[in-house]
């Protein structure tokens, strides 16, 4: 792990508006994430957690606060300017894993890098991270023909292709069994320490969040505790 | 990448794919129908116009328009006095009289007609040679199953079937001229002039001793006059042709709209992953763009197909009233109008995509 922060957050606050009600889902969040840690976030719904991944994420933008990744205030940044981010600085992993169904496990791996602008063949090493994911023989099916599990880590190597500064997880095993939820932990820890790999893992299951250097308690709104 | 994005989104949903390729094919088709049936019956005209081996046209001082029906305003000795003209070989009146347009049967001088044309190309049968004789062309026998020896009934007169003429000369119903003269109580008279110039290079001192004798009458060199068989020449053709074209780009704007519309429902959640992937609004809008771009050169693919098929059906039941014909160079303008009404018709859903907020679009279920 390195110690330069990667990801940080001061009073960082989101207020959405419900109808004609806001509801505050940050309200003040302070997080600083160093270059290689693998940080667990919990808790209940509604606490935030999922707020904060997006804003990390630059899915949406701040309602106040500071928010820096990878060195890139996001604060002051417009639309088109998270799009850029979303391009090269961070990799999503989603519950639902959320490939195009229309396209092959490589050609959903292939899309992500031709949207951040890499139209080469894959690098060398890349190949190494589909063994070490164990879907390299995979690649030529579609999703629905994949498992859960298989889908889970092609995601995992789609969000990590184009080498992002942090890697979001979203509940990754919240959709899987025990089984493949420990294959998928594993490769995150994997990557963690083979490649330096930045993580944010949200995520509900005590024993998923163990898979993490450090794990943060989040409850309405704010972080209590890590 | 993008083409392939394009490829698989369309071929993910065939059926609606196909159907969009199908309702766009039908415009096309509409267009490329009105057009062959446009320039057909004036080629065909045309053909049969150049084949009588005239030089010079003589009409009546009201024809109107390039395709006469019918109307007898020149009496017949006009055609005897032309003759005397020096350099005139021969002049033959004939008479038309309109059955079904476009279809006409024209009353002709046989023998003086063989002289100035070299005759018609008889396929079955042979000449007139009683006044209830009729000679018709291989289409009008196809279209209406007649033959040598067969009766047609035609302005009320059963007339006996002597010949089968090869078509694209003159008419595709010949009688003799006193006959058709006698039922449109028109003795005397013919509706337009022929005239044979014995040299070719002495077509213009013809017209101009032909407009010395001021008749009054529409003199034309048979090359200006078949030079006037354009679609602007026949009444509406043009506008019902400009109100297809709007209908195609009508068509074509509503089907894509409301296909793209759908699909981009039915795909929020993987527009939301293309963002999440950093996939920008233009990159969004350009891949609903060449899906509605890809769907529109289907379906002007599949309506030069159906056109084809169009242009077979009709040639087949009725080959004589609608000689039509494939016209090639009406595509491009056929797929231009497709294309336009297919990229107006994705704007809006693929704006709608391109504004998608990508974390609403990730939950959408």
């Amino acid at each position: 792990m390195s110690e330069g922060p990667i990801i940080e957050t001061r009073d960082l606050r989101k207020v959405y508006r419900v109808g004609k009600v806001d509801v505050q889902a940050l309200r003040g969040v302070d997080l600083t994430v160093t270059a290689g840690e693998f940080l667990s976030i919990v808790g209940p719904s509604g606490s935030g957690k999922s707020t904060l991944f997006h804003i990390i994420g630059g899915l949406t933008p701040p309602t106040g606060g500071q928010v820096s990744v990878a060195g890139q205030d996001l604060s002051t940044m417009t639309d088109a300017d998270r799009t850029r981010l979303r391009k090269r600085s961070v990799g999503f992993v989603f519950q639902k894993f959320n490939l195009l169904p229309n396209l092959t496990a490589r050609h959903n791996i292939a899309v992500a890098r031709y949207i951040a602008g890499n139209r080469g063949p894959l690098e060398a090493d890349f190949e190494d991270v589909l063994l070490l994911l164990g879907v390299a023989q995979r690649l030529d099916h579609k999703p629905a023909a994949l498992s859960g599990g298989e889908q889970q880590r092609i995601a995992i190597a789609r969000a990590i292709v184009n080498h992002p500064a942090i890697l979001l997880a979203d509940e990754p095993t919240g959709n899987l069994d025990s089984e493949n939820s420990k294959a998928v932990l594993e490769v995150l820890r994997g990557l963690n320490e083979r490649l330096g790999q930045t993580i944010l893992m949200i995520t509900h299951n005590p024993e998923a969040a163990a898979y993490g250097h450090r794990t943060v308690h989040m409850r309405d709104g704010k972080i209590i505790s890590g | 990448m993008r083409a392939r994005l394009v490829f698989e989104n369309l071929k993910h949903r065939p059926m609606r794919s196909l159907l969009s390729i199908l309702l766009m094919g039908v415009p096309v088709t509409l267009i490329l129908a009105l057009v062959g049936l446009t320039q057909g019956l004036l080629q065909d005209s045309q053909r049969r116009q150049q084949n009588t081996g005239a030089d010079i046209i003589i009409r009546g001082s009201t024809a109107s328009g390039v395709v006469s029906f019918s109307g007898a305003p020149i009496p017949e000795k006009v055609a005897a006095r032309i003759e005397q003209l020096p350099h005139v070989k021969l002049a033959v009146g004939v008479l038309n009289h309109s059955i079904d347009p476009p279809l006409v049967i024209t009353g002709v001088d046989l023998a003086r007609f063989d002289r100035m044309s070299g005759g018609f190309v008889y396929k079955k049968g042979g000449r007139l040679k009683h006044p209830d004789d009729i000679l018709i062309d291989e289409a009008y026998a196809a279209q209406t199953h007649k033959t040598v020896g067969d009766t047609v009934t035609l302005l009320n007169k059963e007339w006996h079937v002597a010949g089968v003429i090869e078509p694209g000369k003159l008419a595709r119903l010949a009688v003799e001229l006193p006959v058709l003269q006698d039922l449109d109580a028109a003795t005397d008279k013919v509706g337009q002039i022929y005239v044979k110039v014995d040299d070719a290079a002495n077509i213009d001192t013809v017209m101009r001793e032909l407009s010395d004798l001021e008749t009054g009458y529409k003199i034309n060199t048979l090359e200006e006059y078949v030079a006037m068989y354009t679609p602007d020449k026949i009444s509406g053709v043009k506008e019902f042709t400009i109100v297809i074209m709007v209908l195609g780009v009508v068509i074509g704007f509503l089907v894509v709209g409301l296909s793209m519309y759908m699909a981009v429902l039915q795909r929020t959640r993987e527009i939301g992953i293309l963002k999440s992937l950093g996939a920008s609004k233009g990159f969004i809008l350009t891949i609903i763009e060449a899906e509605a771009m890809l769907l529109g050169v289907g379906g002007t693919i599949l309506g030069i197909l159906m056109s084809f098929g169009a242009c077979w059906l009709v040639r087949t039941v009725v080959p004589a009233s609608i000689p039509m014909i494939i016209v090639q160079s009406w595509w491009p303008t056929a797929g231009l109008i497709t294309l336009a009404g297919a990229g107006f018709g994705a704007l809006y859903p693929g704006l709608n995509a391109a504004r998608q907020d990508p974390i609403e679009a990730l939950a959408y279920e």
